[in-house]
């Protein structure tokens, strides 16, 4: 046994593979990622695992799995869920034989997510059970039971960690010993065949299977009540840690109950909890699920309690819970006064969002199109999609009219397209998006006939999330090497008409490949090819030169953040500029020095 | 001992790293560490902020506002964005070269450092200023600025660890090929007063 200091997800990952979990797919999405990261570099090469192209096709190879009796894991944010969503339903119905695990982290905040939505509503939606971890030891030991019970029940199982347990590290101890199954292999049967009459027969199965789970719930340790007193408190995953320690600070007697599997619901330790209780105060991130819960219990039941939470307002309706959004509630609930913050007067210092890295390619690939159809008086809609790339809204560039889901910067052009045509649609995708959901949308255009550029941000990774290999990188998660799968051959077999490649730091031929592109009638493309600067090393780097005339055109126009302003002159500052030279196309006199030696 | 440590910086400096290294030295002293950081696109040049938690198995993992017994900071604007978490009588370790963002260039925001570190003399809290750029340099690159800071932490004893421990935790997380850079930049923090001459400059 081995203490170590590990990240909620690491904790996960750790946890899985002491489960023997065989097979691990998933696609990158903060705070997801990592648990397939640590799998792939922590285990004994024992391990199939794979970034999939998307969140559907992970859950099917993961479900592949699970069907010959091998315990399988799949990885992804809540966002991915939905485009997974429709082989969820089918395989709740369908259920699997190894323990197979579905690991949605949700983003409360959202940090760096489209949405905040709750996974656990999917958890009901679907008729499956779902843990929700509180920290990451208790992650680490809930995996394990998270297979078992879905080898128990023969269904899916559904793990939401959401971001303050995923990214936050504890002391955790890591047991040695690996759980060893006995795989069975894939046996023919009518039961792995979806079908209208034995989806009714599984439906009801499942309702079923909900009663007993709700009673293994119950006696689950995840679930706990603590301390007695007439008012209570319920705490569920990442909110229980805070509650406790506020709760530790006050004289107060409060019954605690702390809630970690929030689907089938534990009714019967609720019920045990409610007991002789006058009000009860609910603590959940993103949706009042539990509250819904316990307010429906209390009807059932008829009992008497005032359940406070989300929907009386005693708490935020959206939004990751701080320390302090919990105190103030629970300060309130129990009537005793806040202490008062130490509010020194603050300073005004200016805000740091974050922004392209200096030398981002995708910088001079944006710069590139805009000046292309600005030189063309042409009047354009920049479509953007999710990665990197959505930072092109940042002023200057300002480059991203529409961002809605992955894949959806090209489909979004098409129906713009469709009602106006008197405005150029240009979609922008990256590599890892193309190969996600971005192929559909252009066979889409392609079969429909409708003109749109499609300006694919080629960098070689998939950078957002840290760095992931996908098809067209070459590479694997288990290390091998594989085929490259070219980006312009898809699309030359997806039937588009013109297909251009271009590096973008190449300023005059960037901007005639995106001209030419623009005029083509019908489905184009250009592939701006220039690899993230995280995976390439520094070139010669820039300086102002003497005869710089201070007009400060280059800061204002790409907004690189190697520039700066010092006593009203711009300067570059070295150790952060990449050399890329985007800069030093675009300097009147040329007083932009560091031209490759 | 009970420690409450947050390390604010901005996207590249190393922040997540050196809260890893102020863990693990608090563990390997027996002590059950809970931290939390930010990560996702924040990283691109955004703030970054580490809480990091000793002797906090039944605490939060991020740090109540208020209770925050030292802020280390990679950069002043920073620090001031952060103060809220420390203190009343919490002390303050912070490099002075300022990261100006791009938004403050562009809309010509003023960003002034002698305003902050008026600011936060002002404070009357025990503040430490260096200057992180100069020490760079002289331990030999501009990326070790994280274990310079934690060299100072150690040397004006704002962090409860001996120079040894925090050495031997370098040398059991950093890969084989950054430990000996690190290992000069934490002796270059640890004797910063030496190179600080003009004390009052800062
Ligand atoms: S060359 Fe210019 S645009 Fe490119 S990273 Fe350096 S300063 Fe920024
Ligand atoms: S564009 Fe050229 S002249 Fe104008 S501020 Fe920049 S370097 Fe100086």
């Amino acid at each position: 046994m081995k203490i170590k200091l590990l990240m909620g997800n690491e904790a996960i990952a750790q946890g899985a593979i002491r489960a023997g979990v065989k097979v691990v797919s998933g696609y990158p999405g903060t705070p997801s990622t990592e648990v397939l990261e640590a799998i792939a570099r922590d285990n004994k090469k024992d391990i199939y695992v794979e970034w999939s192209v998307n969140e559907k096709v992970a859950l099917e190879v993961a479900a592949g799995a699970a069907y010959t009796g091998a315990r399988s894991l799949v990885t992804m944010k809540q966002v991915g869920l939905n485009v997974a969503s429709d082989p969820l339903m089918s395989l709740a119905y369908i259920g699997v034989k190894g323990g197979m695990v579905i690991l949605v982290a949700d983003d409360p905040g959202p940090i760096s997510s489209q949405t905040e939505q709750d996974t656990r509503h999917f958890a009901r939606f679907a008729h499956l059970p779902i843990f929700d971890p509180s920290t990451p030891e208790e992650a680490y030991d809930m995996i394990g039971e998270a297979f078992a019970l879905s080898e128990k029940f023969s269904t899916p199982v559904l793990f939401r960690p959401t971001t303050q347990v995923c990214h936050a590290c504890a002391s955790v101890e890591i047991k040695e010993a690996i759980e060893i199954k006995e795989i069975e292999g894939f046996i023919k049967d009518p039961k792995w065949v979806i079908f209208p009459k034995l989806s009714y027969q599984n439906h009801i199965k499942i309702i079923e299977n909900e009663t007993k789970i709700s009673e293994d719930f119950s006696k689950s340790i995840y679930n706990q009540i603590i301390g007695a007193g007439t008012k209570g408190i319920v705490a569920c995953g990442a909110s229980f840690l805070p509650a406790a320690e506020i709760l530790e600070y006050l004289p107060n007697d409060v019954r605690l109950m702390k809630i970690s599997t929030p689907h089938p619901f534990p009714e019967k330790l609720a019920f045990e909890f409610l007991k002789n209780l006058d009000e009860v105060l609910v603590i959940e991130e993103l949706d009042p699920v539990v509250e819904e819960n316990l307010l429906r219990m209390c009807g059932k039941m008829g009992l008497k309690i005032h359940i406070k939470g989300k929907l009386t307002g005693d708490l935020p309706i959206a939004g990751k819970y701080s320390y302090e959004i919990v105190r103030t509630a629970i300060y309130r609930f129990l009537g005793e006064k806040l202490p008062l913050d130490n509010q020194a007067e603050l300073l005004q210092i200016p805000i740091r969002p974050p922004v392209l890295c200096a030398g981002c390619p995708h910088r001079a690939s944006f710069y590139s199109v805009k000046m292309a159809m600005k030189k063309a008086k042409q009047r354009a809609v920049f479509t953007g999609d999710i990665g990197c790339y959505t930072l092109g809204n940042a002023k200057p560039l300002d480059m991203v009219d529409t961002c809605l889901c992955m894949g959806a910067g090209i489909t979004i052009a098409q129906g713009l397209q469709r009602v106006e045509d008197d405005s150029k649609k240009i979609a922008f995708i990256g590599d890892s998006t193309f190969f996600h959901t971005g192929i559909s949308g252009i066979l889409n255009a392609v079969y429909n006939e409708t003109d749109i550029t499609v300006i694919i941000l080629d960098n070689s990774t998939t950078a957002m999330t840290g760095h992931q290999p996908h098809p067209g990188t070459g590479k694997t998660m288990m290390g091998n090497l594989a085929e490259k799968i070219s980006i312009e051959n898809v699309l030359r077999g997806c039937g588009v008409g013109f297909i251009k490649k271009s590096n973008p730091l190449n300023y005059e031929d960037a901007m005639d490949a995106v001209t030419q592109a623009v005029n083509y009638k019908g489905v184009s493309a250009v592939i701006f090819e220039s690899p993230c600067i995280a995976v390439i090393k520094p070139k010669t780097i820039s300086h102002i030169k003497e005869n710089c005339i201070g007009c400060k055109k280059c800061l204002k126009e790409i907004g690189c953040p190697a520039m700066s302003i010092k006593e009203r002159k711009v300067s570059i500052q070295p150790h952060l500029c990449y050399g890329c030279g985007l800069c030093r196309n675009i300097c009147p006199v040329n007083a932009i020095g560091g031209e490759k030696e | 001992m009970k420690v409450d440590c947050l390390l604010a910086g901005v996207g590249g400096q190393g922040t997540v790293l050196a809260s890893k290294i102020i863990a693990q030295t608090a563990m390997n002293s027996q002590s059950f560490v809970r931290t939390s950081e930010t990560i996702g696109m924040a990283q691109r040049g955004g703030c970054v902020v580490s809480h990091v938690r000793t002797d906090a198995k039944h605490c939060s993992s991020a740090i109540p506002k208020g209770m925050a017994d030292l802020i280390i900071g990679f950069e002043p604007a920073e620090v001031v964005r952060n103060m809220e978490f420390l203190k009343p009588k919490g002390r303050i370790l912070v490099n002075i070269n300022p990261i100006i963002p791009v938004t403050a260039s562009l809309e010509e925001v003023s960003y002034k450092v002698e305003d902050i570190v008026k600011f936060l003399r002002d404070i009357r809290n025990q503040v430490v200023f260096v200057d992180g750029r100069k020490l760079c340099q002289i331990a030999g690159s501009p990326k070790v600025l994280n274990v310079i800071m934690l060299g100072v932490a150690i040397k004006e004893q704002l962090l409860p660890f001996s120079k040894e421990e925090m050495l031997h935790t370098i040398q059991e997380i950093l890969p084989q090929k950054l430990i000996e850079q690190n290992k000069t930049a934490l002796e270059v923090g640890y004797c910063f007063e030496k190179y600080h001459h003009d004390k009052e400059a800062l």
